[in-house]
């Protein structure tokens, strides 16, 4: 076999492979559409989408510090209202944490391999007050 | 920012509105003085209040921990998990607290006293002097605080405080509450229920705790305003600060020590 139908071939079954992996997954890509989330009914995030793509953990780090230190907490840019409106419901009706495979945070920071430190203290759904 | 955009439109937009919202508040007479609303806040906190406390130790019952309980419900304290293979002495040494009832006697006359001890909310915090990283602050309304986002876990401000009052994360937490984010390697202490205060409450749970018991105990607001409750029980009764010669100047006072 050459080396260009190896490439070929490999293509081809990693494209399978995230094919199968896109259907089991509640919330991959196409989060909108196989997700239950409130931001599924919503037209667009606090801030036109693709700023929120390129620019969502400047925003985070910018409020936390004024949150903590300033005490200010009525604002669109907390986490938890990320969480709020991002995290699915199971069968059960209980909150999927966002950083599960294939939910809203994990799926793109997988893809891009960035790590999510957020949670280490943070939580993943919806919690109390 | 746009080269064709002022430079300047963005602070001319807030002295506008800066003054709208003057106006606004002026004009009536009443709103001089910004009642206390149910809202998030949406403006940073200032050194025009300071949050206190005094406690009245002889209304603090003997083996009651009700103060306990409802700050580890409402800080989430209680779902912290023992390690597997840790003694229950060994956990309960390690495990994070808030609040601490510890009773002190008296040598002399053999009298014993009763109070919880929290973090005082020094004004001079000595936990805030030794912090390598600033993680350790004051915010401007008297709340010590930790930001975790810097606290990088050395324990110095453990080690600086004459309370015991800070607790560090041993272990990965693995339920948190989205008002008390928790996690491994964090120093952490009481700071006066500070989500409740941010969203327009004016007690702490602890307060709410001892109040409902029937012992009101604990009495909790701002020190700086004459005419809360908190300030006129300070000018009426005789007040002590624990370790006082340390010239802290605590928020939390405490009557009948």
């Amino acid at each position: 076999m050459s080396a260009s139908a190896t490439r070929r071939l490999l293509a081809t079954l990693v494209g399978v492979a995230l094919a199968a992996s896109a259907g089991v997954a509640a919330a991959d890509k196409n989060w909108k559409q196989n997700g239950n989330s409130k931001a599924t009914g919503l037209e667009q995030c606090v801030r036109p989408t693709g700023e929120i793509r390129r620019y969502h953990m400047d925003l985070l780090k910018h409020q936390r510090d004024i949150t903590v230190h300033q005490g200010v907490r009525k604002t669109t840019d907390a986490l938890a209202g990320c969480i709020d409106c991002h995290a699915n419901k199971d069968a059960q009706g209980k909150p999927v944490p966002v950083d599960a495979a294939g939910q809203f945070c994990l799926s793109c920071h997988a893809f891009a391999a960035v790590h999510l430190d957020c949670f280490q203290c943070h939580s993943t759904v919806p919690a109390g007050k | 920012m746009k080269i064709t955009e002022p430079t300047d439109q963005g602070r001319r937009e807030f002295i506008g509105k800066a003054a709208g919202a003057a106006a606004v508040a002026v004009a009536p007479g009443v709103f001089l003085h910004s009642v206390a609303e149910s809202a998030p806040r949406a403006d940073p906190v200032t050194s025009k209040v300071r949050w206190g406390m005094l406690i009245d130790t002889s209304k603090c019952a003997d083996g009651c921990t009700a103060c306990v309980q409802a700050c580890d419900l409402e800080n989430g304290l209680d779902l912290q998990q023992k390690p597997e293979g840790e003694t229950e002495s060994a956990w309960d040494q390690q495990r994070s607290k808030w609040i601490r009832k510890v009773k002190v006697r008296d040598n002399l006359t053999g009298r014993v006293t009763g109070m919880p001890v929290m973090c005082q909310h020094c004004e001079y915090p000595p936990c805030v002097d030794v912090c390598p990283t600033g993680a350790s602050f004051r915010r401007a309304d008297g709340v010590v605080m930790v930001d975790r986002h810097i606290c990088i876990g050395c324990r110095y401000c453990m080690m600086a405080c004459p309370y015991k009052a800070r607790s560090f994360i041993h272990e990965v937490v693995e339920v948190k509450l989205t008002s008390a984010p928790r996690g491994k390697g964090c120093v952490e202490s009481c700071n006066f229920c500070v989500h409740r205060l941010d969203n327009g409450g004016t007690t702490t749970a602890c307060q709410d705790a001892c109040a409902k018991d029937g012992h009101a105990a604990i009495l909790f607001g701002d020190i700086r305003d004459p005419n809360s409750p908190v300030s006129k029980a300070l000018a009426q009764y005789s007040s002590t600060q624990i370790r006082p010669e340390l010239k802290l100047n605590t928020g939390v006072r405490y009557h009948d020590l």
